[in-house]
């Protein structure tokens, strides 16, 4: 198991390295860039060659990427070029923001979708079924910015339940220890601001929730079928045993699989859903630094490594999800 | 609303501390301010479009940026709330000798900064002689106002620059500031009221280290003067600048010299989609929004909020690219003007109050002619013209940009969609070309010049006929491929270099008479005036042509 574990890990690192100087050498040749984005209509060719200069643009890219891969390797990932703040700095406050809004659509498609689709499997072709069918296309066909708006505008236009956008209210005096504001006001007995927290939170993660949500009660559904028609479950309702048990030991164990491995392909899905959902809620989190970073002008520094990262999650992502099948599944383990 | 949001917010947090099984209860001692976003009386939350870079005036250049700048400090001279005209600020009163080459400032008295130094001739000084002195190519690169007026520094990064406009600035004595130039140059006294200018506390830029601006890779790395410790004379004092939540925090300066803000606190937020600021304009969170959607300002007015047009200090035009032999042939340009219906584009694609340019400059600026040739509308004449010139089969390429909303030109799509049909109707073949604001439009117009038609404008920095005529024809450009157009450059050198007011003026106006007729280097389009939008209890803002809105007269409720 270790050495499994140890295996993907080297290979994750030639990966990240290969990627990096791809990314390094595609930014780059991509049309417009910082320089652009900085001059902006005041651009004449002076100030252009003093930016290159400055930037160091002028030298071959090789002896770029040398210098980048250079402060790389002691954690330096250079500083984002519109703020001037250290790209971990400028990640770093993105991060908890994304993190926990992904994980509230999560925790929204999981706790909604597995119930959903085991129910949808159980009573096949009947009204129950044929509903999250029907309800799990239009969620996954609906577009997530035009459902953000939809939203925002019946809640907090119309109805005035929640906040339009934003984290936390203005000037909502909360303690930020780990960035994630909810976790950071149950930390600091700052209810009030885990509460406004949660308030802001909720729109957003269902908005970003509808997809995940839909594939999981599809996906679910699909397995929870394969595995009904498997002879030890016959075996166990012929046995007698209480449905409780054939369920959760039986049914859900076994059909789970496709599940979690689908869960972790949705974390992709999640980060480019988030670009729009956040885009629409004002969230501030990875997805709208992503937005700026490339619309704002082509934030190289900021790009290169929100790559880099994106790249590490999908790989570990990956690495939990077969670790978690030698959990549920033993005939893993035993290879 | 307020309080059912307060309920729920503390029903929440109630569930919260059941789930985590942790006894206790919601603090108690917050002040009025916390809550569930509770406004009090004393705080005016403000929605801008985007984040600024920093807070060291002089590295910037750009309007969000600038907003908190203008809030904390105060340059030399001041345009006129609502105006574009000047009048004392830290200066009382200023004049120039017969050259234009030594401006001397009779300083206001009694003015501190906000760390409690005194500002004096010896702080203006200092100032001047740091942004002249300036080292190195991460700093000088950012300087983008002050190379424009002062060409250069103590010892230049840049190629090609020439002598530097600035000489020397001496401190007479605690009230009297002697700035001497080595050239007069039209800019000035406009230039003294850039925000870009504005004077910060010597002792606070030696203290944090304002001078270094780090290259870090292919990056830069502000001071922490810059980021957490800007001191300037200005109505509001830096309190905080919270990167994650998208928000500056500014209070009230007790000392102010001038009229002390009415609140005590000013929050300025980033919310960049213009969806988005609206919405939070009707929920309240915001009194105050910048740059709504031009399709959004009737419902708001409707709707009861105040929707403020700034006076138009802008210029929409339509670029010619003179690299296409077709389009030397000024018949063919002037056929291009004749062809737009741009009366009909204002009508339908402008912002309420915009109006038709016959000029690249609006005719609040000295040395607009009441004069100059205008094109309008006439397809007939356009159609004969480019008979005459034997460009019947016209094809142009006209780039246009994507992802972008100026305040000039707040939907270039539609405006592009607009004047093509015009051009096509003329008989010309338009290919439109989309490229995205920074993701090679300006690069390809500006600096390959692929484009044969295409969109730009500007937002005046001061009241200058230079700044508008100047930027664009002033010299060789690109853009225009209008090479050797030597007879336009001097006679533009000439005007920006006459010193008296009444012989500046004549010289001006005959650019524009010239441009219009003889040059025709581009086509002026129109005038937008971008708006400014707050609730009905804000009152006391005014807005400004330049975007210079001060909120030390802002009150709420």
């Amino acid at each position: 198991m270790l050495r499994v574990i140890v295996r993907r890990l080297l290979q994750l690192v030639v990966t990240l390295i290969g990627l990096s100087a791809l990314v390094f050498v595609w930014l780059r040749n991509l049309p417009g860039g910082p320089i652009e984005a900085l001059l902006g209509e005041r651009a004449t060719p002076e100030r252009r060659a003093l930016l290159v200069k400055a930037l160091g643009y002028d030298q071959p890219i090789l002896v770029q990427y040398a210098k980048f891969m250079q402060r790389l390797l002691t954690g330096d990932f250079g500083n984002s070029i519109r703020s001037g703040d250290p790209v971990t700095e400028v990640i770093g406050r993105a991060f908890p923001a994304t993190v926990e809004l992904a994980a509230a659509a999560m925790i929204i498609a999981i706790g909604l979708g597995v119930p959903l689709g085991y129910l949808a499997a159980r009573h096949r072709g009947r009204l129950l079924d044929n509903l999250s069918i029907g309800g799990t296309l239009l969620g996954i066909s609906i577009p997530i910015f035009f459902l953000g708006y939809l939203l925002k505008d019946v809640f907090t236009q119309n109805m005035h339940m929640f906040p339009p956008s934003g984290r936390i209210s203005t000037g909502m005096d909360n303690t930020d220890i780990t960035g994630f504001f909810v976790l950071d006001g149950l930390l600091t007995r700052e209810f009030d601001a885990t509460g406004d927290a949660l308030w802001h939170l909720i729109l957003p993660a269902i908005t970003l929730a509808t997809i995940p949500l839909a594939v999981v009660v599809r996906i679910t559904r699909a397995s929870v079928l394969d595995v009904l028609n498997e002879d030890f479950v016959r075996t166990a309702e012929a046995k007698g045993l209480r449905h409780k048990t054939i369920r959760g030991r039986h049914i859900l164990r076994n059909a789970l699989l496709p599940v979690v491995t689908t869960i972790g392909l949705q974390t992709g899905a999640l980060l480019s859903g988030a670009v729009l959902t956040e885009r629409v809620y004002n969230w501030g989190g990875l997805g709208t630094l992503i937005y700026d970073s490339i619309s704002g002008g082509r934030d190289y520094p900021v790009l290169q490594a929100l790559i880099l990262l994106a790249a590490l999650v999908f790989v570990l992502v990956n690495l939990l999800v077969d670790l978690s099948y030698a959990f549920i599944d033993p005939r893993v383990r035993v290879r | 609303m307020q309080a059912s949001r307060l309920k729920t917010a503390v029903a929440l947090a109630a569930a919260a501390a059941l789930a985590v099984g942790a006894s206790g209860c919601a603090k108690s001692d917050r002040d009025d301010e916390g809550g569930s976003g509770a406004k009090s009386g004393g705080t005016f939350v403000f929605a801008g479009a985007g984040d600024p870079k920093n807070f060291d005036p002089i590295f910037n250049d750009d309007g969000e940026s600038f907003r908190p700048i203008r809030q904390m400090y105060d340059t030399l001279v001041q345009n006129k709330p609502g105006t574009a005209e000047l009048q004392g600020a830290l200066a009382e009163s200023w004049e120039h000798d017969p050259d234009g080459k030594v401006w001397t400032f009779k300083l206001r008295k009694g003015v501190k900064f906000h760390d409690g130094t005194d500002f004096n001739a010896a702080a203006v000084c200092f100032n001047f002689d740091r942004w002249f002195n300036m080292k190195g190519a991460a700093a000088q690169s950012q300087m983008i106002y002050y190379s424009d007026t002062f060409g250069g520094f103590a010892k230049n990064e840049a190629e090609g620059v020439g002598q530097p406009v600035y000489n020397k600035c001496e401190a007479k004595d605690d009230g009297t500031a002697v700035v001497t130039m080595n050239q007069y140059k039209g800019a000035f006294p406009g230039a003294f009221a850039l925000t870009a200018l504005s004077i910060a506390s010597p002792e606070a830029l030696k203290k944090y280290d304002a001078d270094t601006v780090k290259q870090n890779g292919d990056s830069f790395e502000y001071s922490a003067f810059a980021n957490e410790h800007p001191v300037g004379t200005g109505p509001f004092k830096f309190a905080g600048w919270d990167k994650t939540k998208g928000e500056i925090t500014l209070e009230r300066n007790a000392d102010y010299w001038g009229e002390k803000a009415k609140v005590d606190k000013l929050v300025l937020k980033i919310i960049k989609d213009e969806n988005t600021r609206k919405q939070e304009l009707r929920a309240g969170t915001v009194q105050g929004i910048d740059f709504p959607a031009p399709a959004d300002r009737k419902a708001l007015a409707g709707e009861g909020y105040q929707v403020l047009d700034r006076p138009a200090f802008n210029i929409l035009y339509l670029g010619i690219n003179q690299k296409n032999p077709k389009l030397k042939d000024l018949r063919v340009r002037q056929a291009i003007a004749y062809a737009l219906n741009r009366q009909q584009l204002v009508q339908t694609k402008g912002p309420g109050g915009t109006k038709v340019a016959d000029e690249f400059m609006p005719d609040t600026v000295l040395g607009y002619a009441q004069d100059v040739q205008k094109y309008d509308y006439n397809p007939e004449k356009a159609k004969q013209l480019l008979k005459e010139a034997g460009a019947e089969k016209l094809t142009l390429n006209f780039y246009y940009p994507t992802d972008v909303s100026r305040p000039y030109m707040p939907n270039p799509q539609e405006i592009f969609t607009v004047l093509a049909n015009d051009l096509k109707a003329v008989g010309i073949t338009v290919n439109g070309v989309a490229r995205p604001w920074n993701g090679g439009y300006k690069d390809d117009v500006q600096q390959f010049g692929k484009h044969d038609l295409h969109l730009l404008g500007w937002t005046g920095d001061y009241n200058d006929p230079g700044n508008f005529v100047g930027t664009f024809f002033g010299r060789e450009k690109v853009e225009f491929g209008d090479q050797g157009m030597t007879e336009m450059f001097e006679a533009i050198a000439k005007a920006d270099g006459t010193v008296d007011e009444a012989g500046k003026k004549a010289a001006w106006e005959q650019v524009n008479r010239d441009i219009a007729t003889k040059w025709l280097p581009a086509v002026p389009v129109w005038h937008a005036p971008p708006a400014i939008v707050v609730t009905k209890d804000v009152k006391g803002l005014v807005a400004s042509p330049l975007t210079d809105e001060r909120f030390n007269t802002v009150s709420v409720g």
